[in-house]
């Protein structure tokens, strides 16, 4: 694969005005996106990391300021050159105009709320068309059968007649994909695209992304907490926490040499279907409010391998390996070998070994 | 063994839409909870899972069917008596701590209220005691009586439905999806809690989640349920290590396994009731072995089983 970057966030750094305060959301996340790869970025709630992608097409509430950073898309109009555009100097109404939904579109949650239930799916699919290419309603309504087809609904001409109410979770979720893709977009963005739907829907949904991507040749970013998701998915897993990506590597590294504390603990606090240990190994406490900003290491309270460094000064991004990266004072090279958990380290084992039956 | 703690047979919930028309959400379910066990119910929303546990602890009127529980019937009129006892000895835990604690109440009411209805104390110190013995014994600290709901993150708040559950001592407690609306990483916290909460107290879970390796992981026995009916039932390595139905497989089969090499080559196992032809209400139980009973005409189960 031609190793071309799509989407290259430096430096963010954003802020909410809120009546208590300002709360530091996102402290400098840098992302890369290369074309036709797929991203995953991990986090729980609040750890910024939808806020992240928000920033980046320009849907951020009213009372966020960008401090700093810049996020810059590389694309090509048609045949044409190459040109690369920050993203956030861009004015909203050109934004619009020719990226959203056009050239990066988003996936959301929840496929009910993200529909409009007063009005028929086709005419939903061929909105965007109509507005960004200036297609004539025959060719857009002809298209928008075609995308149904793509995205697995059967009966696609009956479909375009029903309304969002008329369909069940999973097929509104591909509704909404299709919706994503009329605009023919370079990068589709997906927000916890399968977390309110069913396990067996769930492996669908994903399964067509995947299967959309390969055909288009799209880039893909998932925002997910879900572990299991990124392992079926991602290429490339980056680590959220309070703000700041922790750890970042491919997905093989994140998940047989995970190497921030951080990322142990979300391992093994995920059951997976051999964990027979009578404890899950569990994060203590709960994630930080980033109302008053931690001097240190934002993990520093939760963290069973807090050095008295980590409360003074964050650590930076260490290097592991050429993609592999984690923020925590353990790989420094001055601090003291840190074993493990037992039973991550039994599963880590386990896993690697499965997986060698495939490599 | 000695009668099952709750005994649930033939039990069905219909709710009338029209005259004509009614949901039929749960179709002659037949399962048992023995004392100190957890069961685990998993399927997909819609199969009746959450139905099931709201008719055994009668916060519905079941339309057909027996649910016995520590020995008496309490699926019809219940008198005085059997009110009382169900009520003390059955709890629930609900899925959303934000919406099942009364905002304007302080928590310490909220979870000794159970004691104010059953007068289980003599005096008012006796009970702020319980109340905050009770708030340890969910690792929060007795000092958090005094506050909100509004006041707590999700996994305190969801200690604090636990804690309300556990104060009146109860044989059976009902979690219904209780870890979903929290994160990976409290959801830890709280099943750690439960199965020491169990060990110490020596109760019983019917335990309802979509997520199926927490299930496992926490589960004694499992049932799973598809549109109303309970296609398969049996211990968690029975269900696991040897599935069935061919719902069951592509249930387990939709895992995710955190484990990319193994994860990016899997492809899911897709179940088409109505391409299939499988007619629940056609199906027996059989018992394919121990306590493992698996839904459907015998010669469905000799297909499966091939």
């Amino acid at each position: 694969m031609a190793n071309k970057t799509i989407l290259e966030i430096k430096d963010l750094d954003i802020s909410f005005r809120t009546n208590a305060g300002s709360i530091h959301a996102i402290r400098g996340v840098d992302l890369d996106l290369q074309k036709g790869e797929t991203v995953a970025i991990v986090g729980e709630s609040g750890s910024g990391k939808s806020v992240t992608m928000k920033a980046a097409v320009g849907l951020l509430d009213a009372n966020a300021t960008v401090n700093s950073g810049r996020v810059l898309y590389t694309y090509s109009q048609g045949d044409g050159p190459e040109q690369t555009v920050d993203l956030l100097q861009m004015p909203k109404k050109q934004l619009r105009k020719s990226i959203n939904g056009n050239r990066i579109a988003m996936v959301f949650q929840d496929p009910m709320t993200s529909l409009d239930p007063t009005m028929q799916i086709g005419r939903q699919i061929m909105e965007g068309m109509l507005l960004h290419r200036g297609i004539s309603t025959q060719e857009a309504w002809k298209r928008s059968v075609e995308l149904l087809e793509l995205v697995g609904i059967t009966d696609a001409e009956k479909r375009m007649k029903q309304y969002p109410h008329q369909l069940s979770g999973g097929m509104r979720q591909r509704v909404v994909i299709a919706i994503a893709l009329s605009g023919g977009p370079d990068i589709l963005i997906c927000d916890e695209p399968t977390t309110a739907l069913d396990v067996t829907i769930q492996a669908k949904i994903l399964e067509l992304i995947k299967e959309v991507q390969d055909r288009m040749g799209l880039s893909v970013i998932y925002i997910t907490h879900d572990l299991g998701v990124v392992a079926k998915v991602a290429d490339y897993v980056n680590v959220m926490y309070a703000g700041k990506i922790v750890e970042v590597g491919n997905v093989n590294e994140i998940f047989y040499q995970p190497a921030h504390p951080y990322t142990w603990g979300l391992l093994s606090a995920m059951p997976d279907l051999d964990t027979d240990d009578h404890r899950l190994y569990s994060i203590p406490g709960s994630p930080p409010s980033l109302l008053h900003e931690p001097a240190g290491d934002a993990f520093t309270p939760r963290n069973a391998f807090a050095m008295a460094i980590d409360e003074k000064a964050a650590p930076p991004l260490f290097k592991i390996s050429d993609t592999h990266y984690a923020a925590t004072w353990l790989l420094h090279p001055d601090a003291p070998q840190a074993e493990l958990p037992e039973g991550l380290r039994v599963r880590l084992e386990r896993a690697r070994k499965e997986a060698e039956k495939y490599l | 063994m000695s009668e099952a703690l709750l005994k649930v047979e033939g039990l069905k919930q219909h709710f009338p839409i029209s005259r004509r028309f009614s949901v039929k959400a749960v179709n002659g379910v037949s399962f048992e909870i023995h004392s100190g066990e957890t069961y685990g119910l998993v399927g997909e929303s819609g199969s009746g899972k959450t139905t099931i546990g709201r008719s055994v602890i009668r916060l519905y009127d079941p339309t057909a069917g027996s649910i016995r529980f520590q020995g008496r019937e309490i699926s019809g009129r219940l008198d005085k008596d059997t009110r009382a006892m169900l009520r003390r000895d059955m709890q629930m835990i609900f899925q959303d701590p934000m919406s099942s604690l009364n905002p304007r109440k302080k928590v310490g009411d909220t979870i000794g209220e159970g004691l104010d209805i059953h007068r289980r104390y003599a005096d008012p110190a006796q009970r702020q005691q319980a109340v905050g013995a009770m708030l340890k014994k969910v690792g929060l600290s007795p000092a958090h009586a005094e506050r909100y709901p509004h006041q707590f993150s999700g996994g305190q708040r969801q200690r604090v439905g636990i804690a309300r559950a556990l104060i009146m001592d109860p044989k059976l407690i009902i979690a219904d999806e209780c870890i979903s609306a929290l994160d990976v990483s409290i959801q830890a916290q709280v099943v750690n809690l439960m199965k020491d909460i169990q060990e110490e107290t020596k109760c019983a879970y019917l335990f309802i989640a979509h997520d199926l390796s927490m299930v496992k992981y926490i589960s004694d026995r499992i049932g799973v349920l598809h549109l109303g009916y309970l296609v398969e039932t049996g211990t968690t390595d029975e269900i696991f290590s040897h599935p069935i139905h061919p719902y069951t497989k592509s249930l387990l089969s939709a895992v995710p396994h955190p484990n990319p090499e193994v994860e990016k080559r899997r492809q899911s196992v897709a179940y088409d009731k109505n391409a299939s032809g499988v007619d629940y209400a056609q199906g027996t139980e059989h018992r394919v072995g121990g306590t493992h009973t698996v839904l459907g005409t015998d010669e469905e189960v000799a297909r499966w089983m091939k």
